[in-house]
């Protein structure tokens, strides 16, 4: 196994009115290549933040953040964000095309790459729609497609399916672990559902309430290929209870920040 | 016979004006209405007629062919320029281009930029307010009084409602895209063609419909009172030498001008963003083919 993802005493400190304030405290993580690597966290923690650091959106403070590259002709990484952020003047095809088309590929090689990610996602009838004909599950098929389209060798994922219902979203979590069983892509995977993180991770990493921190980690040793049904075996109970006993604290302290 | 909703709307909105219109004409010819003030409209359709066989409204066309089979291009534009429709539509096209591409290139970049829109802000501001036909004494003392001024006056109008607007959309872009714009390797230019201009285009056709609006107020004004030729030179030259019915004419033309420059910008904006098509959002069946619970069908790799 090598170390894909390397995160040492990563920091951020943001500035308002009332002086600075600490986003992130010396989190630190380590992802293998081909991981699946889930981060839980009561609200506020931080955890979005990380991973806008890992994007290279914004800059960490303090600490080492290290993405290790192998393969010079594709991009690092990939965000699938949780607003979806595609792009309203775009067709599906064409926002699923969107990082091919900035790497200069020509248009009918990326509309072919792009063509057959809209049909894994069950697009193929709405690849010429624009978005504000989709509904949101549908928005944020074309937001994954376009991250795994890109081909990059690691996916960073900001509650891609925090603003969908309960059904729709469970159905894009089983769409989620096809797509990624069949790619074995290095993933950091960003969610406040403890269901979510072990139905897809193959490790549980909790944060600590803020300015959020490394908690304690989860190594999740359900076999894949996984489906659905696993949330309903007490194997799956027992963990999610587990991890909940740690966390619970933390969203209590979280909730008291507020008030 | 019961009609349709659609039919029944169309119907009224085409029906009513010509009802207006046929009640106006009754009145005048029974002369409960002066027609030396308000003259019947086929009296006024009449005038206008008698305007474009004269060459008055359009110029002398018919001496076109003859002029053209010369090469002679200059005596063609002369013909042109003697129609007081073209005369006006060449220098509100004019200003509208020359004032509108500038506007939008400094919008961008004040909507990017916070040094450039700090700075030139308050400056803008102060200027934006400044009716713009009260300029044309200063812009004529600079330009003369010959056409340029006129085009100057409208380009100047067009400029501050374009530039204010699409500083306004690419400001009010979601820092979102070009986050995502960023992630997926797009550079300068790429972010300049995929997310800015996309995005604040529906802002930006909002200022040109404005600008394109002002500048038919804004040239009528400046006809009035500084042209030989032109709708609004029309109108004034009719009211003063009593022709009530061309003034009436002109007025007309006006308006015939105002909704074909409504139309030609909707369909442009429809041609160029296709995304903002009202259509009816996927039905939840459709939107959602695969959601049938567990045990949906796979997805094909």
């Amino acid at each position: 196994m090598t170390v894909k993802i390397r995160a040492t005493n990563v920091s951020k400190f943001f500035s308002s009115r009332g002086g600075a304030v600490t986003a992130l405290r010396e989190f630190h993580l380590e992802a293998q290549e081909g991981e699946f690597v889930c981060i839980v966290g009561p609200s506020g923690c931080g955890k979005s933040t990380f991973l806008r650091i890992l994007g290279g959106l914004i800059p960490a403070s303090s600490g080492q953040v290290t993405l290790v590259p192998n393969k010079p002709e594709t991009p690092l990484q990939s965000i699938v964000f949780q607003e979806y952020a595609i792009f309203p003047w775009k067709t599906v095809l064409d926002n699923v095309a969107f990082g091919l088309e900035m790497r200069g590929m020509p248009r009918a090689q990326r509309c072919e790459i792009a063509g057959d990610w809209v049909r894994k996602v069950g697009l193929t009838k709405f690849a010429d729609a624009y978005p504000h004909q989709l509904s949101g599950g549908m928005k944020q098929r074309v937001s994954i497609a376009r991250a795994f389209a890109n081909d990059p060798e690691i996916l960073l994922m900001d509650e891609p399916l925090g603003a969908l219902d309960a059904q729709t979203r469970a159905v894009l979590q089983e769409e989620l672990i096809r797509l990624w069983e069949a790619s074995r892509k290095t993933v950091v995977y960003i969610t406040h559902s403890i269901e979510e993180a072990v139905l897809l991770g193959d490790r549980v990493i909790l944060m600590t309430a803020h300015p959020g921190t490394f908690k304690c980690e989860f190594a999740v040793p359900f076999p894949r290929p996984r489906a659905f049904e696993l949330t309903g075996t007490p194997e799956f109970s027992r963990l999610t209870y587990a991890i909940w006993k740690e966390l619970q604290s933390e969203v209590k302290r979280a909730l008291e920040q507020q008030q | 016979m019961r009609l349709d909703i659609e039919t029944r709307d169309r119907l009224l909105s085409i029906g009513f004006p010509i009802l207006l219109l046929a009640l106006w004409e009754l009145i005048v010819r029974v002369g409960w209405l002066d027609a030396r003030f308000f003259p019947a409209p086929s009296t006024v359709l009449v005038a206008l007629s008698n305007m474009i066989a004269k060459g008055e409204l359009l110029g002398k066309l018919w001496l076109l062919p003859e002029v053209i089979g010369k090469g002679d291009g200059e005596g063609a534009q002369k013909i042109l320029g003697e129609g007081h429709l073209w005369a006006s539509l060449f220098r509100i096209f004019a200003g509208f281009f020359l004032g509108a591409i500038p506007g939008i290139v400094l919008g961008v970049i004040m909507g990017m930029n916070r040094t450039v829109r700090v700075a030139l802000d308050p400056v803008i501001s102060a200027v934006y307010v400044l009716p713009k036909i009260a300029i044309l004494p200063l812009v004529m003392l600079i330009f003369g009084i010959g056409e340029t001024s006129k085009i100057v006056v409208v380009a100047i109008s067009s400029f501050f409602l374009v530039l204010i607007n699409t500083t306004v959309g690419v400001r009010d872009i979601e820092p979102i895209f070009f986050e995502a714009a960023k992630n997926y390797g797009a550079g300068r230019w790429q972010l300049f063609w995929h997310v800015i201009i996309p995005g604040a285009l529906p802002v930006i056709f909002a200022g040109l419909r404005l600008s394109l609006g002002t500048a038919l107020i804004v040239i009528i004004a400046a006809e009035f009172i500084a042209a030989t030729y032109g709708l609004g030179y029309l109108i004034w030259f009719s009211w003063q030498t009593l022709l009530i019915e061309k003034m009436f004419a002109g007025l007309v033309v006006i308006m015939i001008l105002g909704a074909l420059f409504t139309g030609g910008l909707q369909f442009v904006e429809h041609k160029l963003m296709p995304w903002q098509r009202e259509e009816r959002p996927a039905t939840i069946d459709a939107a959602e083919p695969q959601a049938t619970g567990p045990g949906w069908p796979p997805i094909v790799n």
